[in-house]
């Protein structure tokens, strides 16, 4: 291939003279928010066909990278270029021209709109004349979802779907884009194992056609199964960049939080106490059918399943996010009538939702209103909060869960996502309740600062609360529970003890219950 | 004034301290002084506006006619501030105009039966919180839109006010009664003034201080996320639109007192006026967005447009496009500036 103009005429500037130009390569790329630096002249490569990884600690700057890539963001300094030539990427209609798509962390469908007219959102098949044309729009939809291998409904709105769901189209609208280079911001993060799968083979397909994939993400064992090359983020500034590392990622780590990091899952140092919460036949039409099950104080219990298996119904129902119609909730012995969230939060139990941008956090809102939200009572002295009071509070919630913010007073909306997550730990953690249910509590959260939620977990259950926790990675599960409860089909079918169970077992009763639910249900 | 009462979300967000080790701040960049600019535009246009109209009529910086202005202004400003607390929580009140016909012929129709000032005033607003538990529970209860529930009510509540009056005002009022529209306090400070400011004050301490202007914002930014973190909703709605409807009746009693008559075709037309402030002043009609000193500056704004032009002879038929113009312009430039802060 020869070399283009542009790069031969500043040598200098052009590291890749003599090889084939890469098809992406930004330069020296730095941008700030209000004075606050995010990136730090960061540097990123990706060749045709390759998967690049891009990892870094919550707030590190990589939704801020991929924006920029995207033209979503405008840059404060630093060049793009693309096969060798500048790229000229200056709003999202420029880098639709060169073929980059995005996957969004935080999820940006239109929720009255189908799943099909989603993923041909702004690229609508027309008829001769104009019109839309609906029936090819469904028919493409359905044909490409089967091709990618995702079981979804192209005609159903994207409002019924849950947010594994809405990921998955997330997806199919990037995919066919059909491009050059798709950015994928923590694809995985709402995903559950075979969707994992079913991702990662139509990555390996079209990393054979050549597209470049960034692909971001927390999970290291996944960049090890996928990527060729990894770079690290660390404050706004590329620290690492190798071949991704296959076995061995202390290094890598090293690079991400800058020290050492042993036992991801720390142990608990209390056995479980008497039982807190006894559920008896609680069941919601079409959700959730006879779920009985006991949490102890200092216990925590896995709650496994596939996507739809009612893991998240279950616990919104214990909530009292939808009323429940029948069965018995207890706890510590009394029978507690719950029909809304604040009866549930009177009784000392709390859910931490599995979607924080639609029911975790009102993102307009500063973060310190987040955190004190749901226990502003506490602040209030004769009808008054206490505004220096409540920026104690969220000053020592930040520190405690080192959310990366500007100040008490930042947006809560331009927190990174992770950061985000924490402020709904946080919110819930000034409730002080003796139950939790936590519905993927680590959802986007770094290995550090996971680290440091499971060490958090550890202290409350030795402090005497219980937890319910809810995860679409097993390995979580094996690592923090007592015991695990799997879902299908609305039903809680099998009991594990933690300590002699595998992820083969509970993948097991999981995914033969989905084979089975279907024969069951009609 | 401003900085007490301002209570957006946003506008408190560049004061506090940095946790983080912030790396050396940037100086003011020209992007920076033009987010400045549009911050406080519309305070800076209430005072251009000022300084034009005193320049351009000689008639304008006089004590009658800016007495006058204050005491016009505070009727809208003071149905605009509970219309504030409305927006806020992602709600809209199209029925104001009428409420404030219907409770101002309920405090005269006391003050005609002989009661005292105050037991009428206090009926006018009980009239309005009365529409506004009507209002609040057909969104709640009935799962209405706002929109929809409060268009009907707009009906509901002239038609009711016409029945009640057959169409006639009410008269015969005491001479007393002059006193809330057009007395002076201290021989200098319009009525009507000072009760908008006392008013303002409240609202703007219920936004800043207490739980139901909070959970107004959290409720207009993301209502179900406040669901889920045990607000009890319905009864928050329903507080909200009630005070809105007392300050409506309070607003009525002013108008009526200026009229000496209670008007059953009072209020016509000024649901548009009264939400036209509260989105000059920065609330955001999708919710979680407003502002006392806002919606203050904005109702002012409003009044001195309709005031200059009657004093520069503009015909009041371009008096309307020129307020339709400012209302577009206003929020176009708002969402400018949000869009840049991203
Ligand atoms: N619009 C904004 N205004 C102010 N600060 C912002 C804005 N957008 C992002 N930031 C800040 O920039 C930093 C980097 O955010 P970014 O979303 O790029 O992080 P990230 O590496 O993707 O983190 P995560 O792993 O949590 O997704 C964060 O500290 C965030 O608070
Ligand atoms: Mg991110």
């Amino acid at each position: 291939m020869t070399v283009p103009p542009e790069t031969s005429i500043n040598s200098e500037t052009s590291p890749s003279d003599s090889k084939p130009p890469a098809r992406l390569e930004m330069r020296g790329v730095s941008k700030s928010f209000s004075g606050v630096t995010v990136l730090r002249r960061a540097n990123l490569t990706a060749k045709a066909g390759e998967v690049h990884g891009l990892v870094g600690e919550n707030g590190a700057g990589k939704s801020t990278l991929m924006k920029i890539l995207s033209g979503e963001l405008p840059r404060d300094a630093g060049e793009i270029f693309w096969e060798g030539r500048p790229a000229g990427i200056e709003s999202r209609s420029d880098s639709q021209r060169l073929g980059i798509s995005m996957i969004h962390q935080e999820l940006s469908l239109a929720p009255h709109l189908s799943v099909a007219a989603n993923i041909f959102l702004g690229r609508e098949p027309l008829k001769g004349w104009g019109a839309l044309d609906r029936r090819a729009e469904l028919e493409e939809a359905t044909r490409s979802l089967a091709e990618l291998g995702f079981e979804l409904d192209a005609s159903r709105p994207v409002s019924l779907l849950n947010p594994a769901e809405r990921q998955l189209v997330e997806i199919a609208r990037a995919l066919t884009a059909s491009s050059g280079l798709i950015i994928m911001d923590e694809p995985t993060s709402s995903l559950s194992s075979p969707e994992v799968e079913d991702l990662f083979s139509v990555v390996e397909k079209l990393k054979q056609r050549g597209v470049s994939i960034i692909f971001v993400t927390h999970r290291l064992e996944e960049l090890a199964r996928i990527a060729d090359r990894v770079t690290v983020l660390r404050d706004g500034a590329v620290v690492h960049s190798t071949e991704m590392p296959r076995k061995d990622f202390s290094p890598l780590i090293h690079a991400m939080v800058g020290r050492e990091l042993r036992d991801l899952f720390p142990a608990r140092k209390v056995l479980p106490g008497p039982v807190i919460l006894k559920v008896e036949n609680l069941s919601r039409r079409g959700m959730i059918e006879n779920a009985n099950l006991e949490l102890r104080r200092g216990e925590v219990v896995g709650l496994a399943g596939l996507i739809g298996a009612g893991c998240t119904e279950l616990v919104e129902t214990l909530f009292g996010a939808w009323p429940p119609e029948t069965g018995e909730v207890r706890i510590e012995g009394k029978p507690v009538s719950i029909r809304a969230p604040q009866d549930a939060i009177r009784a000392g139990m709390v859910l931490i939702t599995e979607d924080r941008k639609t029911t975790g956090l009102a993102l307009p809102l500063p973060l310190s209103h987040n955190i004190t939200l749901s226990n502003l009572r506490a602040l209030v002295r004769a009808g008054k909060i206490g505004l220096r009071e409540e920026k104690r509070v969220a000053q020592k919630f930040i520190e405690r869960l080192r959310i990366r913010a500007s100040s008490v007073d930042q947006k809560t909306a331009s927190l990174s996502g992770g950061n985000q997550q924490k402020a709904v730990l946080a919110k819930w953690l000034f409730c002080e309740p003796r139950i939790f249910l936590l519905d993927e509590p680590t959802r986007g959260v770094d290995v550090g600062s996971r680290q440091e939620i499971y060490g958090l977990m550890n202290e409350l259950a030795e402090a005497g609360a219980a937890i319910l926790m809810i995860s679409s990675e097993l390995e979580e599960i094996l690592g923090m529970s007592d015991r695990v409860l799997v879902m299908r089909a609305g039903r809680i079918v099998k009991e594990l003890v933690t300590r002699e169970t595998s992820q083969e077992e509970i993948m097991h009763y999981a995914a033969l219950a989905s084979s089975n639910a279907g024969e069951e249900v009609h | 004034m401003r900085d007490s009462m301002n209570t957006g979300p946003s506008n408190t967000s560049n004061t506090s301290s940095s946790t983080l080790p912030t790396p050396a701040s940037k100086p003011p960049t020209r992007s920076r002084h033009w987010n400045w600019l549009e911050k406080f535009l519309p305070i800076l246009s209430l005072v251009l506006l000022f300084v034009a109209l005193a320049i351009l009529s000689p008639h304008f910086l006089t004590l009658p006619n800016l007495s006058n202005v204050a005491r016009r202004t505070a009727v809208i400003n003071i149905m605009a501030l509970g219309m504030t607390l409305i927006i806020i929580s992602g709600g809209i009140d199209l029925s104001v105009g009428s409420v404030m016909a219907f409770s101002g012929i309920a405090g005269t129709m006391l003050l005609q039966a002989g009661l005292p000032l105050p037991v009428a005033i206090l009926g006018a607003m009980v009239a309005g919180m009365a529409w506004g538990l009507i209002n609040s529970l057909l969104i709640t209860q009935l799962r209405v839109s706002p929109f929809i529930a409060t268009l009907g009510t707009m009906g509901a509540a002239r038609g009711l006010t016409l029945v009640i009056t057959d169409g006639l005002p009410i008269v015969r009022l005491p001479r007393t009664f002059g006193f809330l529209g057009d007395g002076n306090l201290l021989q200098i400070i319009p009525v009507p003034l000072a009760i908008l400011l006392a008013l303002a004050f409240l609202t703007g301490y219920i936004l800043k201080f207490t739980r139901l202007g909070r959970y107004a914002f959290a409720i207009g930014s993301n209502r179900e996320a406040a669901r889920y973190a045990g607000i009890p909703i319905t009864r928050y709605l329903i507080a909200i639109y009630c005070l809105a409807g007392a300050f409506t009746g309070m607003a009525a009693m002013i108008a009526s007192s200026r009229l000496m008559t209670g008007q059953p075709t009072a209020g016509q037309g000024y649901e548009l006026s009264v939400i036209a402030a509260v989105v000059i002043g920065g609330g955001s009609l999708a919710g979680g967005e407003g502002s006392v000193s806002g919606t203050v500056v904005g109702a002012f704004i409003m009044s001195l447009i309709s005031n200059g032009s009657n004093l520069l002879g503009v015909s009041p038929f371009w008096q309307q496009v020129l307020i339709g113009s400012v209302i577009v312009f206003a929020v176009a430039v708002d969402e400018l500036r949000k869009r840049k802060q991203g």
